[in-house]
């Protein structure tokens, strides 16, 4: 009886409710709604199960502690992230927190990337590193399959790259192909005669010697690979937070060598990752920083107090990796080369390749030392296709005499100004950051192997794979560059 | 395992007609994309055994693939390269032609064993590996026929551009290569057939990854010359206006 009359009356008061806003013009539908939306929201963070929060939202922060921070959301921290998931030895081991400054990835390298790969490398770990990664887009519908999704396709081009040399560069270049055959690359060298039979738009005029890349080299979507391993490392239980990493907070401990010297090791056990457009900060705890951020990976180096200290020691040794604009612009020439055109590299360094089916031509130049421009902004600079870009494309290609630019694009090279080879492993000081960064316009393409790489450091403390002990962080104190000679 | 989802996805229909919130029967496309969802999707979505159990499924049927697809290359001493491509491509359902005999196929294989003696320095002059599983690393069998002259991989699901850009070792013999059905070769494979000089016939009708097929008929058609591309149209794809008849305005008009 009383339950009846509540009802009644709630029933009426309901009514009486939405006649008087209907009254005031505002649709009562709406406003009911949004208010049963509050109410369900309220009850549902009561629930057990889920996080406690009568005051805010804290759903924006990353979590408080996690064993992971991997610095950086590019293809090179979600490869870091993908492996050390997939390597960890009992399901849900490890904790990754994944922190990304941009969610948009606007100035990302690896959006703006032209997406090439190739083995065409001067040394063997970085052919070794490349082999890897094709192995790995090869099989990623394996590799990154999650139940219920749709399979990637990275619209890979398996055309190759053609590396053209001068009289005084062939003799490098056949020393080169030899170290790559032995790798396992399938490299072929083609004399001007038989390029001239192969590729007819070229102009042979200047070329002694051509190597021409036959399998597992070419182009692919590098969003589309971004984007996979986003989805899988997801599905993986990784966390992701939109933030910016601000200080790093470490406890130090002094300890005396062998020989007697004094050395202090930092560990990091604390990260700050601030919010986006406010003062909001979240302390992280971790055991473990990865820094993965590419072309501000110096910075983030910094601000772990990596370079701090007098110079010539190993305190006082920075990360030499800086960002270095790159431009791409793309043209349409009615009159190009074929659909066979792979990804071709002239001596003084231009490339061009091919862009769908519709005659489009990307290329660009990697500028010299001299004339680089200023990585503050991202704009392009037109006039360096006029002057530097086109000339040496249209000696080389005579056809490209005739084209019309159709835009253009800027990014950043994470640029390793000691070597231009990436840097991989743990700090010798800083115990436990690692790198994997400074690939200076190739680490998109080794991306896997790196991952890989950094994981089996974090998991069984040696490189098991492919050993990239060269690529240590030491080599900066002790001055021994392993110099790539082939750069793009 | 197709019969029992099917019913998973009736159950699914109707749970979602009635709404999860209890908003009643709106047809919103919200709601259409959740009855798109069936019982095991959802059961995974909120179940890890559910969820393992299925990744668990889904890579035996890989490794199935990759079994199917292991290494012959060991035998190559033993019984020389022919007879071991052609062991590899009747073990899919294929079938084989040696020079001046005629077609093996899978059910003639015990024939073929008690006589394979005789094969072993006989070439293989053409295979047929319509509808088999063939991928990536099998190509390494099939790569050992060095004189292969004709090549059909009709409707292979797993042939996609890389395997394309492995065919080159035969480009001194092969002159026929049939691609047609296969669903992950896109235009960018078929760039990669420009190491083939030798090829007159080449047949690339009804691939469904390639973007737009009259266009990459005629690309292809300027790349071989000396080949006969079966496949396209160069009219598919293309926009056709509807015929308008030319209006005569010095005629009067009759009323």
């Amino acid at each position: 009886m009383l339950r009846r009359v509540l009802r009644l009356a709630s029933g009426r008061a309901l009514v009486a409710r939405a006649l008087s806003t209907r009254r005031g013009g505002s649709t009562p539908g709406e406003d009911r709604d949004g208010k049963v939306s509050e109410i369900k929201k309220k009850i549902q963070s009561i629930l057990p199960g889920e996080p406690w929060n009568p005051l805010y939202d804290t759903s924006h922060l990353p979590p408080e502690r996690s064993d992971v921070v991997i610095v950086g959301g590019g293809v090179l921290g979600l490869s870091v992230a993908y492996w050390l998931k997939k390597l960890e030895n009992r399901r849900g081991a490890i904790q990754v927190l994944v922190v990304e400054r941009d969610h948009t990835y606007s100035q990302a390298s690896t959006a703006l990337s032209i997406g090439g790969i190739r083995q065409q490398f001067s040394l063997p770990e970085n052919i070794q590193l490349s082999l890897f990664s094709a192995n790995f887009l090869r099989n990623i519908n394996e590799y990154l399959a999650v139940v219920d999704a749709p399979p990637l396709d990275l619209q890979f081009n398996p055309l190759g790259y053609l590396l053209l040399a001068s009289e005084k560069g062939a003799a490098t270049m056949e020393s080169n192909v030899k170290v790559q055959r032995q790798e396992g690359a399938k490299v072929c060298l083609m004399s001007p005669e038989q390029l001239q039979n192969k590729f007819p738009w070229i102009n042979t005029k200047g070329v002694a010697l051509a190597s021409y890349g036959m399998e597992n080299e070419g182009w692919f979507d590098p969003w589309c690979l971004l984007q996979g391993l986003r989805r899988k490392v997801q599905s993986m239980g990784v966390l992701f937070c939109q933030g910016e990493v601000t200080r790093f907070i470490s406890s130090s401990s002094h300890m005396k060598t062998t020989s007697g010297k004094e050395v202090t090791l930092k560990r990091i056990y604390e990260v700050h990752v601030k919010m986006d457009h406010s003062m909001e900060y979240q302390p992280v705890e971790c055991a473990l920083v990865i820094n993965a951020a590419g072309a501000w990976s110096g910075q983030v180096a910094e601000l772990a107090g990596i370079g701090k200290g007098p110079p010539g020691t190993l305190q006082g040794t920075r990360l030499p990796v800086e960002p270095r604009k790159r431009y791409v612009y793309l043209w349409h020439c009615p009159q190009g080369p074929g659909l066979e055109a792979p990804l071709v590299t002239d001596m003084s360094g231009a490339y061009f390749r091919r862009e769908g089916l519709g005659n489009n031509y990307l290329g660009g130049l990697s500028p010299i030392e001299e004339e680089e421009p200023n990585p503050g902004n991202l704009e392009v600079d037109y006039d360096f296709f006029q002057d530097k870009v086109w000339p040496p494309l249209a000696q080389r290609v005579p056809a490209f005499e005739t084209l019309k630019v159709r835009s253009a694009w800027a990014g950043y090279y994470d640029y390793n100004t000691f070597d231009q080879n990436g840097v991989v492993g743990p700090h010798p000081l800083v115990v436990n950051m690692y790198f994997a960064a400074g690939f200076s316009g190739h680490g998109l393409q080794q991306a896997p192997g790196v991952g890989r790489a950094v994981a089996e450091m974090v998991l069984e403390g040696h490189f098991q794979t492919i050993d990239l002990s060269p690529f240590l962080f030491s080599r900066f104190y002790l001055g021994e560059k392993i110099q790539e000679h082939i750069i793009i | 395992m197709a019969a029992p989802r099917t019913s998973l996805r009736l159950v699914a229909a109707i749970w979602s007609t009635r709404g999860i919130h209890g908003r009643g029967g709106a047809a919103t496309p919200e709601g259409s994309q959740k009855k798109g969802k069936t019982l095991l999707q959802f059961l995974s979505d909120r179940f890890y055994d559910v969820e393992f159990l299925r990744e668990y499924f889904l890579q035996r049927q890989m490794l199935k693939v990759h079994q199917k697809n292991r290494s012959f290359t060991h035998m190559v001493e033993q019984y020389g390269p022919y007879i071991v491509g052609a062991c590899f491509i009747l073990d899919q359902g294929g079938m084989v032609k040696f020079q001046n005999n005629d077609w093996i196929g899978p059910k003639e294989r015990g024939r073929f064993a008690l006589e394979f003696s005789k094969f072993q320095e006989v070439s293989v002059e053409a295979v047929d590996a319509s509808g088999c599983a063939i991928n990536y690393e099998g190509l390494d069998n099939l790569l050992l026929l060095r004189n292969l002259q004709s090549l059909s991989l009709r409707h292979c699901p797993h042939v996609d551009d890389w395997c394309l850009s492995r065919l080159y070792p035969l480009a001194s013999s092969l002159q026929e290569l049939s691609l047609a059905g296969c669903p992950h070769i896109s235009e960018r494979g078929l760039a990669c057939l420009h190491h083939l000089p030798n090829l007159r016939k080449l047949d690339i009708s009804d691939l469904p990854a390639v973007s737009n097929p009259g266009l990459t008929q005629i690309l292809m058609e300027e790349m071989l010359p000396n080949c006969e591309i079966l496949g396209a149209s160069w009219a598919q794809g293309l926009n056709v206006e509807p015929e308008e008849q030319p209006q005569d305005k010095a005629s009067p008009v009759h009323v």
